[in-house]
């Protein structure tokens, strides 16, 4: 009877070891990106190392506690929406993981002008991706916190997509710069944008899932 | 034989655990909450705990309704109910046990004469209205009551699951415990009065009386059609018939719970009693019922009645009128076909006569009438004929009507003391009492009340108190008691020869 409750706990644990980890890469991201357009590359790497790792043992986690819903038969009725917002996290850190290894392999060169404007989009982004964090927890622990937090992310996705366009146009304005670092430079912009859309589908799936969990 | 009599009760039990059982577990088995084997093993568990602790308070008013007082008959009466139910499940229409078996009733009242108690009657249906509403009103405030804790509390999502398991088990129980003593009447309500069982002491521990192991075999007549059927039904309510969350679904198996509860248990209604409130009457209702009008608790407390499927109302509303009628008029045919065609004897007539014992009897009840006169010495066969004469005859009032059929049922009772030792549980009954009783051996009695004079004039415990509501279940367990010592007196036969029986008694 006991084993119950303890398993019971251990699982909220692990979820919420999950969570934690991706609110963790994606602060690290942010930090590796500050590092990266200061030009300290070094810190940089350090930091993206870290991001992938992290990335692993979410994975990791993610599997097991999969495994423990479906061998311990439990949530039967919400266990798909779990699954499916456990995957869909985890989808948004892999871009994440995946955008940064790109900057350490590429390397693309940002204009004095518009770094300080790709920060800013870097920033709106996880910012995307930390409130889906909280999205997600009040989805298991606070249902009334859910309605805040996808409004939240809701914002931050249409401000990356402001941000972006914005460093498109002034990017592809500019004469002095060649095509191929214009292309570049916005394959990175998309990206980011593409971090923040990503965090969005999984709040509004949250909203759903809230819906049916409402009585 | 008797277990072929009791067959078709057990067919009825069976029927029941098939289909209510799912009233119980449904949702929780349905959504895979909660697995079906251990569903199926604590809803039998507790249906047959229930049917054997809590059953006789709904038992006691459907006896009323009608004493079906030979095997043959509880035998027909309880197939026309199986039949009913059976046919009309297959037809898809929603049916319940409780409205087939009060139809079956009064379709025997109808074949062998005998009056309809419409108290009973009326106290009968108005509980099938009440019982739905009253389910309503609980799973409404429940509902509001959960939701706002829940909102306060803020539980994980998996402790909420892990706790709402455990809840659909232990409100399961509950629910299952309320089913067994509630719809027990039901099942083996009709052979209360023909109980062909003695009392059991099991291990020296534990009596059961001969109408606790009656209700015992129903009970598990009842677990078997649980394992045996009622998964089916399970995963139709579970995914079909209404789609709830597993804690809606918790809370109308809660609400239907109490409200199958409140109108069994008469340890309850000693507690309102007690803290001077209004009692509830006992009686049996319908669980398929109740769980319908929790759900229209719940759509209501959602917010409006728009989710409300008004058609299932009015199917209802004819399930009221359409099973008791047709298991009404199927028993009246069966009874019919079986004393003629298979020659069984499906009721025990109860003649009536005012002889000089009764007329003076009624004289010092203030109770006169010159039509009385008229009818002295006269046998009626039955009671409704008895009735229609009285009506015909007399300027009395219908109270006045019914005591005087009271008192002029001829009974035939026969005092033994070896008897009494053996089957009057010095349990139940006081050691006065049962003093009294043995004091009166040998003595023989035509009716009822000449032994009931005879005790309380020998004893106080034996005395009715006053008729107040604090008195009343004091006044209900002695008519059990009275009902007991009917029942283990009676000389049967004897009273088929009411001729014999006059001459002894000395008219």
């Amino acid at each position: 009877m006991f084993s119950v409750f303890r398993k019971t706990k251990e699982l909220e644990g692990k979820i919420d070891e999950f969570l934690n980890v991706i609110l963790e890469a994606a602060l690290e991201f942010k930090q590796g990106m500050k590092y990266y357009l200061e030009g300290d590359f070094d810190e940089f790497e350090k930091r993206s190392e870290h991001v992938d790792q992290l990335e692993g043992r979410a994975d990791r986690l993610r599997r097991e506690i999969e495994n423990k819903l479906y061998m311990e038969m439990l949530l039967p009725e919400a266990r798909g929406d779990v699954l499916a917002l456990l995957e869909n996290s985890d989808d948004v850190l892999n871009i994440v993981a995946d955008t940064i290894v790109e900057f350490s392999v590429e390397k693309p060169e940002f204009p004095p002008e518009i770094s300080n404007h790709f920060m800013g989009l870097v920033d709106v982004s996880l910012e995307a991706v930390e409130e889906m964090v909280a999205t997600v927890r009040a989805y298991f622990k606070d249902l009334t916190a859910v309605r805040d937090h996808v409004t939240k992310i809701m914002f931050f996705e249409k401000e990356s997509d402001k941000i972006g366009e914005r460093i498109k146009r002034f990017l592809f304005d500019k004469s002095d710069i060649d095509l191929s670092r214009k292309i570049h430079i916005r394959t990175f912009v998309t990206y980011l944008q593409t971090i923040a859309d990503k965090a969005e589908d999984v709040g509004d799936r949250v909203s759903i899932y809230t819906i049916k969990r409402l009585m | 034989m008797t277990w072929f009599y009791l067959a078709s009760g057990l067919f009825l039990g069976w029927s029941l655990g098939a289909n209510d059982a799912a009233n119980v577990f449904g949702t929780a088995v349905g959504t895979k909450m909660v697995r079906f084997k251990v569903a199926a093993m604590v809803a039998s568990i507790f249906v047959i705990l229930g049917a054997v602790i809590s059953g006789a308070g709904a038992a006691h008013t459907l006896g009323k309704l009608g004493s079906v007082n030979a095997l043959g008959g509880s035998f027909t009466v309880a197939l026309a109910a199986a039949l009913t139910v059976s046919w009309m499940t297959k037809l898809g229409l929603p049916v319940s046990t409780t409205q087939a078996i009060v139809g079956a009733i009064v379709g025997w009242d109808f074949f062998s004469g005998a009056l309809v108690d419409t108290d009973a009657l009326t106290k009968i249906v108005s509980t099938w209205v009440i019982s739905p509403v009253l389910t309503a009103i609980f799973s409404f405030l429940f509902f509001k009551l959960t939701r706002w804790s829940l909102r306060v509390i803020k539980m994980h999502l998996l402790e909420m699951d892990l706790n709402t398991r455990l809840a659909l088990i232990l409100i399961g129980a509950f629910g299952a415990y309320s089913l067994g003593a509630n719809n027990i009447a039901n099942v083996m309500g009709v052979f209360v009065t023909a109980n062909p069982f003695p009392d059991v002491n099991i291990l020296g521990i534990l009596t059961l009386s001969g109408k606790q192991l009656l209700f015992l075999i129903g009970g598990i007549a009842i677990a078997v059609g649980i394992y045996s059927y009622s998964y089916r039904v399970m995963k139709t309510v579970g995914s079909d018939l209404f789609k709830l969350s597993p804690i809606a679904a918790l809370i109308v198996v809660f609400s239907e719970s109490i409200v199958l509860f409140i109108f069994a248990s008469q340890k309850l209604e000693h507690l309102l009693i007690r803290l001077n409130l209004p009692t509830i009457p006992l009686v049996p209702v319908s669980s398929s019922q109740a769980v319908v009008g929790g759900v229209i608790g719940i759509a209501f407390a959602r917010g409006g009645g728009r989710a409300i499927n008004f058609r299932v109302l009015t199917r209802i509303f004819w399930g009221w009128i359409v099973t008791p009628l047709t298991a009404g008029v199927i028993s009246f045919f069966a009874l019919f076909f079986m004393q003629n065609v298979f020659q069984q004897k499906v009721y025990e007539p109860i003649p009536y006569v005012i002889s000089e014992a009764v007329y003076e009897k009624l004289n010092s009840m203030d109770i006169r009438d010159p039509g009385l006169g008229v009818l002295k010495g006269k046998v009626f066969r039955n009671g409704r004929r008895f009735k229609k004469a009285l009506k015909n005859l007399t300027k009395l009032s219908s109270r006045e009507i019914n005591e005087v059929i009271r008192i002029a049922e001829i009974d035939s009772l026969k005092i033994d003391s070896t008897v009494a030792n053996e089957k009057l549980s010095p349990h139940w009954f006081t050691y006065a009492q049962l003093k009294a009783v043995k004091s009166l051996h040998g003595r023989i009695f035509a009716y009822k009340w000449q032994l009931q004079d005879a005790l309380a004039a020998l004893c106080e415990e034996w005395r009715f108190k006053e008729d107040t509501r604090r008195n009343r279940p004091y006044n209900r367990e002695l008519e059990m008691k009275y009902e007991k010592l009917f029942e283990v007196f009676r000389i049967s036969k004897m009273r088929e020869r009411y001729d014999e029986l006059h001459e002894l008694m000395g008219f």
